[in-house]
């Protein structure tokens, strides 16, 4: 009789491996449990029916781990060589793949389906008329956000007009009389419970325009006006930070979403046309 | 059969016995499959260290490091190291270990072939790739230093040049043109691979008797075949952008630092995107897929048992190829693409969570009854099945465009990809090393120290990936150099602190393994035996290591599948893929001797 290595005395390797998969399954199940580290709460409607859908992929993914790995601990403990014994013989299991094949797409398209529903709402609707436009301009490592004015018209920019230096970051040309009332701020504020309307340009190179509590990321692409849409419900001060890597200042490029009541925002708007 | 008979005589060559064709422009696929896997471990070491000194300038960011002599890590400092340990990872390592490494030694012994079909392209594409892998690590010492754009170097910021960034000049065009050699590189590969699987088969070797190793291999290398192509053509658009004037990816108007780009118009980004996904997304299957077949190979060897399910395991595979081309959106959920697309992508993303669960139970099915063997190899194998569980699963948040909106470019993606595509796929190629190198080398690596590797690995892998889940569903974006730009990131720096000291832990355990490694190749038990793990397929049937037409001109017949363990009424457990019937029956050979399996 030759001696195996790996045969003889699997028992407590055995052991060992099964128990570390009960901790790995047991601690990470505690952790998305208490959720110590988890999403801010969402400032909008849509971003809580993300948060629904987070959650019911939670539910299904969680179950799937939690037995998979339980499963495989179960049988690196339970079918552990013993000595030179012999392993059973079969060799696959037709109606066992075919079940669980059918059940694996119903389950994953089917969820997929159900996701689809605040997919469209953010991007096949799109922003209800007499919403509020705001033009954002990305460029290394700033976000200029602009805004039409009384007439409700963007004025005219031009790339040669561009001087952050300045003051004239996304390069508004103020002899268009259009734009002689259009306002730019650093940071973006809007009236709650009020639909809100992005326009999305990039002046350099990729950005992109992230806000965690609205569960929102798009990219700012030069050479694209990229339109997106949000309500937020709650006042407040949100960080918007740069979700796609623009360059060395990646990490600093944030700016504020701002959400006011409907007085303070207009009052804001005011100071910040008086200020620029 | 013409090319067939050509092809076997081709070979009939005799041993090279000068140092520089046997060693170095070696046309023996062992010795090239040696090389490669030099190649990879180099580089895992490289790509590692880069990983580490980012994990330490993320949480001290005030330390002084040694090769930061004005004081501390600039943020473009660290973009060059991110970038270049993603591009040293997925391409130095990830396709070059399990692929061109274990399959180049491995896929012509297992099919019962005395070499590639293609011998010289089998050099050319090995010091094709070490060319790559030196203009590549030659950016670092450029002017500007490393590119800054990540692996996935996105134009305009990869398209500009020196005015977006440091390291976007000539270290941006050597990474384009070290990374062009290697698409180059892998074609040639590809080709070898598909050719050699196809024509140089032995006898009795049909496609579904071919381990499910070879398997993995074949499709891999279709795979490769397919999609370095389009990732070629891409590197070539992008320095023709930089060099030459051109505008594929660079649209009119842009303003960088209040300077008009007056010499580009016209151009799209997202070309570029849609170019490098359509490479990229096969390419995660190219990293694992081996994996797959290593994996499944071990459990149903250290199980002792047939794989449950062998022709579905196949149609997995095949399905997860093809169904792998038509994914590569929903990595551009958020790009700008059309949303409509979108649906189409996630669709078809979640199907592909299908092949995955089937190959999973599968290999619960595979243990399932058996008589497990608890070798180091089996354990990296068993730690893989966790492992592709742990992250598969959040694929199936990604894949879902809504929910992608607030994980997208966080640390939740990292924590996936890592999980799946790295740890997973380094799981594999532990498990391979384990298993294979004293066939290799004639000499076993030490299963206790293994066995410590082993465990500090796996742990320290759930350590320093499962916690990043948390951190991107917390909002915190990847490819960040410093946590003080936004303000709510200071919440989570005790979690990227504790990941920092997993880091330290898994990365300094695996000296365990280099020092093993080394020290086995010339002080390791000896492997006398021809098959010390009472393996089925045709690699345990000749000396460790082989000779050099690896069957000492004995073509070998194949007379069954590759997984007949414990089968009723035999005298072994296990009964090898060349054994006669007669021989297999009654565990004698022709003449009467026991037959040494």
């Amino acid at each position: 009789m030759r001696k195996r290595s790996g045969c003889k005395g699997s028992t407590p390797v055995a052991a060992a491996f099964a128990v570390a998969l009960v901790a790995l399954t047991v601690i990470t199940t505690y952790l998305f449990v208490v959720k110590p580290w988890w999403f801010p709460k969402s400032i909008t409607d849509v971003g809580n029916e993300i948060d629904a859908q987070f959650m019911r992929t939670l539910w299904i993914t969680g179950i799937i781990f939690i037995l998979a790995q339980l499963i495989l601990a179960w049988v690196i403990f339970r079918y552990r060589a013993h000595g030179r014994e012999r392993a059973s013989h079969f060799e696959g299991n037709a109606a066992m793949e075919i079940i669980w094949t059918i059940a694996t797409v119903v389950l994953f398209v089917g969820l997929g389906l159900y996701g689809e529903d605040a997919w469209a709402k953010v991007h096949y609707q799109p922003a209800a008329a007499g919403d509020l436009q705001v033009e954002v301009t990305a460029q290394q490592f700033a976000w200029n956000f602009r805004y039409p004015g009384a007439d409700g018209k963007f004025g005219r920019i031009k790339p040669e007009l561009v001087s952050a230096s300045t003051g004239n970051p996304v390069g508004l040309d103020r002899t268009d009389p259009d734009g002689k009332d259009d306002v730019v701020s650093p940071i973006i504020g809007v009236p709650v419970n009020r639909e809100v309307e992005l326009i999305l340009r990039s002046q350099d190179v990729t950005h992109s325009f992230f806000v965690r509590e609205l569960r929102l990321k798009q990219d700012a692409v030069p050479g694209m006006l990229i339109h997106i849409h949000f309500t937020p419900t709650e006042v407040g001060d949100y960080e918007i930070a740069c979700a796609e890597l623009c360059g060395l200042g990646h990490y600093r490029m944030r700016s504020l979403l701002r959400v006011m009541s409907q007085d303070d925002y207009d009052r804001w708007l005011k100071d910040t046309a008086a200020n620029q | 059969m013409a090319s067939h008979a050509e092809a076997v005589h081709a070979h009939v060559h005799s041993a090279p016995t000068g140092f520089i064709r046997k060693y170095i422009f070696s046309l023996d696929h062992k010795v090239i499959g040696i090389q490669y896997y030099f190649l990879a471990l180099f580089s895992v070491f490289l790509g590692m260290s880069l990983s580490l000194l980012m994990r330490i300038h993320l949480v001290w960011p005030a330390i002084h490091l040694p090769f930061t002599p004005g004081g501390q890590m600039t943020p473009e400092q660290y973009l060059a190291l991110l970038t270049m340990h993603g591009t040293i990872m997925v391409f130095m390592v990830l396709t070059t270990a399990p692929q061109s490494g274990f399959g180049n030694y491995f896929l012509p012994i297992q099919i019962g072939a005395e070499d590639m079909a293609f011998p010289v392209l089998n050099m050319l594409s090995f010091w094709t790739t070490f060319v790559s892998l030196v203009v590549m690590v030659a950016a670092f010492f450029v002017s500007g230093g490393a590119p800054i754009g990540g692996w996935t170097s996105y134009p305009p910021l990869s398209a500009l040049g020196e005015i977006v960034g440091p390291g976007q000049g000539a270290g941006q065009t050597l990474w384009i043109v070290g990374l062009a050699i290697f698409c180059a590189a892998s074609l040639l590969g590809a080709i070898n691979f598909i050719t050699t699987t196809i024509d140089l088969r032995a006898k009795g070797m049909t496609l579904m008797r071919m381990p499910l190793t070879v398997w993995a291999w074949l499709i891999t290398a279709v795979l490769g075949l397919l999609a370095f192509g389009v990732l070629l053509a891409a590197c070539a658009l992008l320095l023709l952008d930089r060099t030459a004037g051109t505008s594929f990816f660079v649209p009119g108007g842009l303003v960088v630092t209040d300077q008009v780009i007056t010499w580009h118009k016209g151009g799209s980004p997202i070309l570029w995107q849609h170019l490098f996904w359509f490479f990229g997304h096969p390419e995660v299957y190219i990293a694992i897929l081996p994996g797959m077949g290593v994996a499944s190979h071990l459990l149903s060897t250290f199980s002792r048992k047939p794989i449950f399910g062998y022709r579905a395991m196949v149609y997995a595979m095949l399905s997860i190829g093809f169904l792998g081309f038509t994914v590569w959106g929903h990595h551009m959920f958020i790009s700008g693409m059309s949303p409509y697309s979108a649906f189409a992508f996630s669709m078809l993303t979640m199907s592909i969570g299908v092949p995955s669960a089937i190959k999973t139970f599968n290999w619960l099915g595979t243990l399932w009854g058996g008589q497990i063997r608890f070798t180091t190899s089996m354990l990296f194998a068993l730690g893989f099945v966790s492992l592709f569980v742990s992250g598969g699963l959040s694929g199936l948040f990604l894949a879902q465009p809504a929910i992608d909106l607030a994980l997208h470019d966080t640390y939740f993606v990292v924590a996936h990809f890592h999980l799946i595509m790295g740890v997973a796929a380094i799981f594999g190629i532990f498990a391979a090393t384990y298993f294979w190198f004293p066939k290799m080398f004639g000499r076993f690596l030490n299963e206790g120290i293994g066995k410590v590797h082993f465990w500090l690995t796996f742990i320290g892998v759930y350590c320093i990936f499962m916690p990043m889940h948390f951190l991107g569903i917390a909002g915190h974006p990847r490819r960040y150099a410093d946590l003080t730009g936004v303000q709510y990131l200071s919440s989570l720096i005790p979690v990227q602190r504790f990941i920092s000291i997993a880091a330290f832990i898994t990365i300094g355990s695996q000296l365990l393994f280099l020092f093993n490694f080394l020290w086995s190749l010339w002080g390791g038990k000896k492997a006398t035996e021809m098959n010390p793990w009472e393996a089925t397929t045709l690699e345990w049937s000749i000396p460790s290591p082989p000779p050099f037409d690896n069957f000492a001109g004995h073509v070998p017949t194949v007379y069954r599948g590759p997984y007949e363990f414990a089968v009723p009424g035999a005298p072994h457990d296990y009964i090898p893929q060349n054994l006669t019937p007669a021989e297999a029956a009654t565990g004698l050979t022709a003449s009467g001797a026991p037959v040494k399996a």
